[in-house]
């Protein structure tokens, strides 16, 4: 390690501090607003710190009394959770098995390239035929209408992910649990598909990231509580004649949660997924 | 095992993928092709055949022409300020001092809180009559007045824009950062043995490693960018006056709000065919890079 001056060990410091502050801020003031009365909120000069820490919007939006801010805002909930489960699902169905093929067999990898390929389109060239297929099977407004849609981001992405993992699992273990007589199916459960384990919970966490995230065709798509997600309830709210900025606030808290919570934890695989791609170019 | 057996197989394995992908992405696409050459409306019978007129109106309407460059405006400074405030970060990052671990670790917040939750935190500090942007400034004794910045032609697009690069460029730090620790020691090393001085080390030595993975990043930013909706629709909607009205958004208006699917499907083809020459344009780019890098 090179030997650094005072001047530019202060000069590092100060620069990690604001970046820090420039991520923390705005977070943090979202948080804030979720926790101060409106009153302070309202208040000109500005109050940035609440008097008293204020949770109940965070009671209100999460009871399920009928009729209520609540009711609108758990069922969203629950649909989100619903559809990215679904989703997540599917996709990794169609992602394993196809992720292995074209690991295994390069002769095929040009179709997972037209596959992902389609990453490059609008969702705007799809939304209209989407629409009228939707309504044409009484799918508009529906968990798993919406779950069906959502394919068409989840599983090109989850099907390029799993096939890199397989890349890394070396073929001749496979071939060597066949020499000692097991069927292929037989090798992949007992062998790969364990191996492959850490692969799929990635692809998995990422798929439900990218759902939970979704907005464009969920706000084309659904029209009330029964299929609403969060991103378009939040969207509502936040357009919507809302009074209290707090409340807008601790919807767009509860909504951060759990990927905030997925990204802190799962940091590390996140970030080599994110960047494997780049390093491979 | 011979060989066309295990393509076979292969095949098999892959079908219910492709035959999801095919009723789902490819069919809707052909169905867009169909639509755009007719005059339908969003709800009600097939329309009329009208050739190339969708076409024709739509390249030849000023509404057009102002959306691609507010979208290209969009797309170019958000891209660019994301790539330079990012590899400014990572070059921090890969320095040595307490704390790093943590502040890395809360890079991934920005890039992990959803789109729309980040559009609405973002429309809250903007407000025109409560927001913490107008307080901080008058408080500072910087601004007289609150102002509407989400309201305004003048400062929408830029208000917009900071929002965008909040949340995307610790995705190009950290990228930036993975590739920084690939450089190995003995070669920054031995330039400073050298003599040379941190920007030529930056320009000669560090960037070479750095240009495959930041190309990759920048392709699916830019492309990520040119689609935008989410962001906008949630702060904006694409006003005021139009002035922050993007591609995606136009296709909106023209086949949802208008319910006109047929020219709103020849503008998603337009989009679909300028995104997909700047991603040929690009991947011919990032060959090039790969190829000096190396």
């Amino acid at each position: 390690m090179e030997r650094r001056s005072p001047a530019f060990t202060i000069f590092v410091y100060v620069c990690a501090l604001l970046l820090a502050a420039i991520i923390l801020a705005p977070i943090a003031w979202l948080f804030i607003m979720s926790i101060s009365p409106a009153a302070d909120l309202a208040a000109k000069p500005l109050r940035w710190w609440p008097q008293a820490a204020d949770f109940s919007r965070y009671q209100t939006l999460l009871s399920t009394a009928e009729n209520s801010a609540g009711a609108a805002f758990t069922s969203s909930l629950r649909n989100s959770l619903e559809i990215a489960g679904m989703a997540t699902l599917a996709a990794l169905a169609l992602a394993i098995p196809a992720g292995w093929a074209v690991s295994r067999t390069p002769a095929i990898g040009w179709s997972l390239s037209m596959v992902i390929a389609t990453y490059m389109l609008p969702p705007v060239a799809l939304a209209v035929p989407l629409y009228m297929g939707l309504s044409h099977l009484g799918l508009l407004n529906n968990v798993f209408g919406l779950a069906l849609v959502y394919l068409t981001i989840l599983a090109p992405f989850t099907t390029w992910l799993m096939k890199s993992g397989f890349d890394s699992i070396p073929r001749e273990i496979e071939a060597a649990a066949m020499i000692d007589g097991a069927g292929l199916f037989q090798t992949l459960r007992i062998i790969t598909l364990p191996l492959a384990a850490p692969v799929m919970a990635t692809s998995a966490l990422f798929a439900v990231l990218l759902a939970w995230d979704e907005f464009f065709y969920a706000l084309l798509f659904t029209s009330d509580q029964r299929a609403k997600t969060l991103t378009v309830a939040i969207a509502d709210l936040a357009g919507g004649r809302v009074s209290d900025y707090g409340l807008i606030a601790t919807a767009g808290v509860l909504a951060a949660l759990p990927p905030v919570l997925i990204g802190l934890v799962m940091q590390r695989a996140l970030i080599s997924g994110l960047t494997s791609g780049g390093v491979k170019g | 095992m011979s060989s066309t057996w295990m393509t076979t197989r292969a095949w098999l394995l892959m079908l219910p993928l492709l035959v999801v992908m095919v009723a789902v992405i490819g069919w809707p696409l052909v169905d867009t092709v169909n639509l755009s050459f007719t005059d339908a409306k969003l709800v009600g019978t097939g329309g009329n055949y009208v050739g190339f007129d969708n076409y024709t109106n739509m390249l030849s309407s000023s509404n057009f022409s102002r959306t691609l460059v507010t979208t290209t405006l969009f797309a170019v400074i958000s891209v660019a300020a994301e790539m330079v405030i990012g590899v400014l970060a990572a070059l921090l990052l890969n320095q040595q001092f307490h704390g790093r671990a943590v502040l890395r670790a809360l890079m991934i917040l920005p890039w992990a809180l959803p789109t729309v939750v980040n559009a609405t935190l973002w429309r809250l500090i903007y407000n025109p009559e409560y927001g913490a942007l107008n307080a901080a400034l008058t408080q500072l004794n910087l601004i007289d007045a609150y102002r509407s910045w989400l309201g305004e032609p003048g400062t929408a697009l830029a208000a917009l824009i900071v929002a965008d690069c909040w949340k995307n460029f610790p995705l190009v730090a950290l990228i930036a950062l993975a590739a920084l620790q690939a450089v190995p020691r003995d070669i920054t090393a031995a330039s400073l043995v050298d003599g040379a001085g941190p920007f030529n080390r930056f320009r000669f030595v560090i960037l070479p490693y750095l240009a495959g993975p930041l190309m990759v990043a920048l392709v699916l930013r830019t492309i990520e960018a040119f689609k935008v909706f989410d962001i906008i629709w949630v702060m904006t909607r694409g006003g005021p006056a139009n002035s922050t009205r993007t591609l995606s958004i136009l296709v909106y208006q023209e086949a949802f709000s208008f319910q006109r699917a047929g020219s709103g499907a020849s503008l998603a083809l337009i989009v679909t065919l300028l995104v997909t020459v700047l991603a040929v344009a690009y991947a011919a780019l990032v060959r090039k890079t790969a190829g000096s890098a190396a």
